[in-house]
This record gives structure tokens, C-alpha cells and sequence, in this order.
């Protein structure tokens, strides 16, 4: 993996939410996303964990400008589509042909009132993929075939299928335009632990077969080490740490990533009596009002004044290792 | 299908004749008859009974008025035009007909307008165009028809002479003008307040997101997806409104001077016309429970998740 092509480059991205709270006009900013810096290469899996509230699902969704970035740079393939210094920001349009989702809950993202087949081929209307209805027929079935649904269901509606087969609806409508990169947000974590690993192999199997990018968020670290090769842990809108699977796996070096990694079951009762458990303390600050300085300073067992000033910069360490940490560059 | 059909006719008729049955009992509790006025003597009184049956033990009478209504004869008025059949006072007159056409334009502006604007309020959420319509709607659903009714009288008709103050029998179009205002304000503005809440609870629905992902333009999203997400509560006020709507209302027709059905209802009970009261209701009671039944088949059509019977899975 040693050259590779940027498919998206992505640059202090910021996302922040206006919430109304209490009174008339007293407004209060979520800062879901707060500055990522992040590249995403051409055909690799990237994982990206972190715990719940902690932004995974917004960056996602910003990335693709499902939401619109407060700000920052998006660079999809060299060419900006977002940029807020230059003030670009692109039709999506076009994109929406190249960057494709697939979304948590599958019976609440697909439209009831649509059949599978309709579901489909909106997608393919929208983007004018097919001339005739024949053809618009043809492609349909071949995309339900793909995900390994039964062709002869495209009239059906989504509630007739269980969980797994709704979140296959989900993907093969993603797939409907023939994208290139995938925001697989949690695509798993609302299906069975038995069809979870078919799901899994699909989306493997489908990158293979199509040359995908996929950006696959989850909290389940197992899996994403099982499917990504470089994995992302997010914490308060930031990401503090970024390495190659297994290297971040076998060599954390954020304190945060440490204690991810330490709770992560193994089954064995060996390993698992004698390893290390570190036992992070207290709740996961609010969004709203984030900690100064580091952001993990509050919990972070090995917190010095330093931390709690100065916000420490996302660099890497040696071997695309990133890391935000005081504590490193000693 | 057809099982779903044949059980929900039985229970139509069970609730038919629950209504019917109501109705006489309160009908007759009510004091006086409708023989009864200052020159009539006990004689003359007695042989009207005697001569439309009101002599006869309640529970006889009530089984004539269902063996006829069966037959299809809803029977003559007894007092208000007495002798003439009740089918040819409410059809032939042209009751019936005066108070559906105006009942089927107030429903028809209270759709074409209650739906949109309450759209237009969920799309522009949090702006002043919300908040003028949230105050306006809610003005509407809290003014009485009675007090609209006459407020637009005295302006448009009585000062600004720019309506006929007699709406009359409707020959002109400018007579419906006044009376359907009066009659579908309120459900303009029920219906915009339904129509924003559920708009608003199904833009924010997962499958949106899908749609925006798609690509599909914010305009469509709306129409396509989340306008036909949102109808069944509009759909569930609308069937009941519609029978309501087109068998007249007292207060509008009494306002607009209009001889229409629901102004010749309340007067038929304080005449006591018996006759004329039980076919009334009779006709009111079958529109509202075929309007209920049509709602229940259109919700299918509108949410395929839901199914009409157990039968039907």
C-alpha cells in the first residue's frame, strides 16, 4: 500500500448544529464535527469508531453534504466541492452519482409507500442511467441479483422483507448509480449478529467485484478491524488517532485508542483474565460545550496543565500513524 | 378483500340500526308532538295519531320506521309540509342537493388550500412564514362559524354591498362565496395544522435522507416523498368532514339564508316532525358510515404497510 491515489481529501471539516434552547432566540451551537483532516484513498476501506454521540455519523453524512459543512475543504478526485475560504460549493448533482450512503436502520430509510423496484429506480431516473423501460427493468433486477435478493420481488413493498434484506434494498439502491464511494454508516449495527456477517461479506465481495472506496463507520471494532485498512477512532468531533488496521490494533498510541482497545472482548478466558483493562472515568463531555485544550483531557488518566490549554495537532508519527497527543512528542 | 367488505357491511348495519334506534327513543322523549299547537283540541290530535300510527306502542313504531326504511320508503312530514313524502322534501326539493354542492366546494378549498399551506409552513420551518400561518390557523381553528359567518355578512354583504346579503337557492356564483368561506375556515385551517405537524414528523424520517442521497430535488422530496407520507391523519379527518360537511350545516344555511338540508334538519326536531327527523338522520348515518369505509380503503392505497383484515396477510 504504498502509493496511493486521494479519491477525497478532507481539511479541517467543521460541522456545527444551532439547537434552540430555553427562551425566545437563545440558540446554542453542537460541535459534531470539529475540524477532521482526513484522506480517503482510492479503494481502501476506511474504519472509523468512536463512541456514540461522538460525530462518526455526522462526518459521514457531512463528507457526502447531506449536511452542509459550518466549514472546511472537501476535495472529491483533485476537484473542490466544497471549500469554504474560496467559497466553492458544487451542485451536488453530479456527486451524488459518484458518492452513495447506506444508512443504519433500513425499514426507516427506505420510503413505505415505495415499492423495491420504485426505490431503485428513482435513482437510476434521477441520474438518467437508462434509456427505456426495458432497459430500467433489466438493471433493476441485475442490482436486486447483486445484493442477492430475489429478482421477482421488485414489486414488493420494503415492510414485506426482514432486516437483512431491507438493509440489501438499501444497498443495492447505493449501488443503483454505479458510485465509487460508499459512507457505510453503521450498516450493521441494526441487523441480527447472524446476518451481520453476510452483510459484511456482500459489502467485502462487492468491493472487490466493483472497485468501491467505502467509508465504514461503526462502533463495533471487531468488525471494522475485520473489513477496513486503515481505521479512524473519533472522539468529540475530533479525530485522535489514524493508523493502519493492524497497527493500530497491535500499537495504539492515543490514550483514548488504548482504552477502545482494552474493551474489546476476546474469546478467551486467558488473555482475557490476564490483560489489561483500562476503565475510562466519568461520561463523555457534551458537544455543546467541549472541554478546552485537548479534548479528552477530562478523562485522560495521564492529563498534564499542558492538555488542558493547548489542542494538541493531528500529525503522524511514523508510517501514516496519526495521532493528536501532548504526551507523543516528547 | 371481499370477506373485508361483507363483515364491514354487517357492522354498518348493526351501527345503522343502533343509530335508529337512539334516535327514536330521544326523538319521543322530547315533550309535545307534532299535532300539538294553541287551536288543536285533544279529538284532533287523537285522530292525527290514530291516522299516522303514533298511537301504536313505541316499539311497534319503531319496528314500521325499519321495515319501511327497508323498503326504501322513508315515509310523508307530518307537520312541516304535511302529507308530502320525505324523499321528494329531502331529494326533489332539492335540499340534499343545495347543501352537498356547498358542502363538497368547502371541502374541495378546504383541501386545496389546507394541504399547501400546511406544506408550506413544514418546508419553511422556524421562519415568519410559519409563524404567520401558525397564528392565522390557529385564529381559524378558534373563531365559531357563527361569529364568521356573520363578521363577513355585515362587511361584505350588508356594508361593502359586494355579495348578495340572501345566498338563497345558489343560482348565482357569487352567492357560494360567503357560505363556503364560512364553512371550510375551519377545516382550511385544521387541516394546514394536521397537514405541517405530520409533514414535519416525516421530514425528519431516515428515508428523506435516502431521497436527498439519491439526488432527488428538495422539491420532489417533498411531494413525492414526504407529502404522501404524511396524508393519514388529513385522510382521517376528511371522511367524517366530507358526510358532516355536505348534509348541511344549521348555522351557516340559517346565517345565509340558504334552504338547504342542515337548516331543514334542526327545524324538522323543533317541529317534532318525527318522520322527517328519522329519515334525516337516517340518510346523515349512512353517508358518514360509507365515508368511513372509503377512508379505510384509501388509507391502503395511500400506506401499503396497512392491511384491511387479518384475513388479507
Amino acid at each position: 500500500m504504498a502509493e496511493q491515489t486521494k479519491l477525497l481529501e478532507i481539511k479541517d471539516l467543521k460541522k456545527h448544529f444551532r439547537i434552540k434552547k430555553g427562551g425566545f432566540n437563545k440558540h446554542q451551537t453542537v460541535k459534531a464535527v470539529d475540524g477532521v483532516t482526513l484522506d480517503i484513498f482510492k479503494g481502501e476501506t476506511l474504519g472509523l469508531v468512536g463512541e456514540s454521540g461522538c460525530g462518526k455519523t455526522t462526518l459521514g453524512r457531512t463528507i457526502i453534504r447531506l449536511y452542509e459543512p459550518t466549514s472546511g475543504t472537501i476535495i472529491y478526485d483533485g476537484k473542490p466541492i466544497f471549500d469554504s475560504e474560496q467559497n466553492i460549493a458544487e451542485k451536488m448533482l453530479p456527486y451524488r452519482r459518484k458518492m452513495q450512503i447506506i444508512f443504519q436502520d433500513p425499514s426507516a430509510s427506505l420510503d413505505p409507500r415505495m415499492t423495491v423496484g420504485e426505490i431503485v429506480g428513482e435513482a437510476l431516473d434521477i441520474h438518467k442511467l437508462c434509456t427505456g423501460k426495458g432497459e430500467r427493468e433489466a438493471r433493476i433486477k441485475k442490482l436486486l441479483d447483486e445484493v442477492g435478493l430475489n429478482t421477482e420481488h421488485s414489486n414488493r413493498f420494503p415492510h414485506e422483507f426482514s432486516g437483512g434484506q431491507q438493509q440489501r434494498i438499501g444497498i443495492a439502491r447505493a449501488l443503483a448509480v454505479e458510485p465509487e464511494f460508499i459512507v457505510c454508516d453503521e450498516p450493521i449495527s441494526a441487523l441480527d449478529v447472524s446476518i451481520q456477517s453476510q452483510v459484511v461479506n456482500m459489502l467485502e465481495d462487492l468491493q472487490e467485484q466493483l472497485g468501491l472506496t467505502y467509508l465504514f463507520i461503526a462502533h463495533d471494532i471487531s468488525v471494522v478491524r475485520h473489513i477496513s485498512n486503515r481505521i479512524g477512532v473519533m472522539y468529540l468531533g475530533n479525530l485522535v488517532e489514524l493508523a493502519e488496521s493492524y497497527e493500530l490494533y497491535r500499537n495504539p498510541i492515543h490514550p483514548y485508542t488504548k482504552t477502545l482497545m482494552s474493551a474489546v472482548p476476546i474469546p478467551d478466558p486467558v488473555v482475557t483474565r490476564s490483560r489489561e483493562r483500562l476503565i475510562l472515568e466519568g461520561d463523555i463531555p457534551s458537544p455543546i460545550d467541549p472541554p478546552s485544550g485537548c479534548k479528552f483531557h477530562t478523562r485522560c488518566p495521564y492529563a498534564t496543565e499542558r492538555c488542558k490549554e493547548e489542542n494538541p495537532v493531528f500529525r503522524d508519527y511514523g508510517g501514516g500513524h496519526y495521532a493528536a497527543c501532548h504526551l507523543l512528542e516528547k | 378483500m371481499l370477506i373485508y367488505i361483507a363483515k364491514r357491511l354487517g357492522a354498518a348495519i348493526a351501527t345503522l340500526l343502533l343509530i335508529m334506534t337512539i334516535t327514536f327513543f330521544l326523538m319521543n322523549t322530547i315533550p309535545g308532538s307534532p299535532f300539538l299547537t294553541e287551536k288543536s283540541t285533544p279529538q284532533q290530535i287523537e285522530l292525527a295519531n290514530q291516522k299516522y300510527g303514533l298511537d301504536k306502542p313505541l316499539i311497534v313504531q319503531l319496528k314500521n320506521y325499519l321495515v319501511n326504511y327497508c323498503k326504501g320508503d322513508l315515509g310523508v312530514s307530518l307537520k312541516m309540509q304535511e302529507g308530502t313524502p320525505v324523499k321528494d322534501i329531502l331529494f326533489k326539493q332539492g335540499k340534499f342537493g343545495l347543501s352537498m354542492r356547498l358542502g363538497l366546494l368547502a371541502v374541495l378549498v378546504a383541501v386545496i388550500l389546507g394541504i399547501p399551506l400546511g406544506c408550506l409552513a413544514a418546508y419553511k420551518r422556524g421562519t415568519w412564514i410559519d409563524g404567520l400561518l401558525r397564528v392565522l390557523t390557529t385564529v381559524g381553528v378558534a373563531i365559531p362559524t357563527f361569529v364568521l359567518a356573520a363578521t363577513l355578512l355585515i362587511y361584505l354583504g350588508v356594508k361593502a354591498q359586494l355579495l348578495p346579503v340572501l345566498s338563497g337557492s345558489l343560482t348565482n356564483w357569487k352567492a357560494y362565496i360567503m357560505p363556503v368561506i364560512s364553512l371550510s375556515f375551519y377545516d382550511v385551517c385544521y387541516i394546514a395544522k394536521l397537514t405541517r405537524t405530520s409533514m414535519l414528523d416525516a421530514i425528519n424520517q431516515d428515508y428523506i435522507r435516502t431521497a436527498k442521497a439519491k439526488g432527488v430535488k428538495n422539491k420532489w422530496i417533498v411531494l413525492k416523498h414526504a407529502l404522501r407520507n404524511s396524508l393519514i391523519p388529513v385522510v382521517t379527518f376528511l371522511g367524517p368532514l366530507i358526510a358532516f360537511i355536505i348534509t348541511g350545516s344549521f348555522v351557516v344555511e340559517t346565517t345565509f339564508s340558504i334552504p338547504g338540508l342542515g337548516k331543514y334538519f334542526v327545524e324538522s326536531v323543533i317541529n317534532r316532525d318525527y318522520t322527517v327527523i328519522m329519515a334525516t338522520t337516517f340518510v346523515v348515518s349512512i353517508l358518514v358510515i360509507v365515508m368511513n369505509l372509503v377512508v379505510d380503503i384509501v388509507y391502503k392505497v395511500i400506506d401499503p404497510r396497512i392491511t384491511l383484515s387479518s384475513t388479507d396477510e
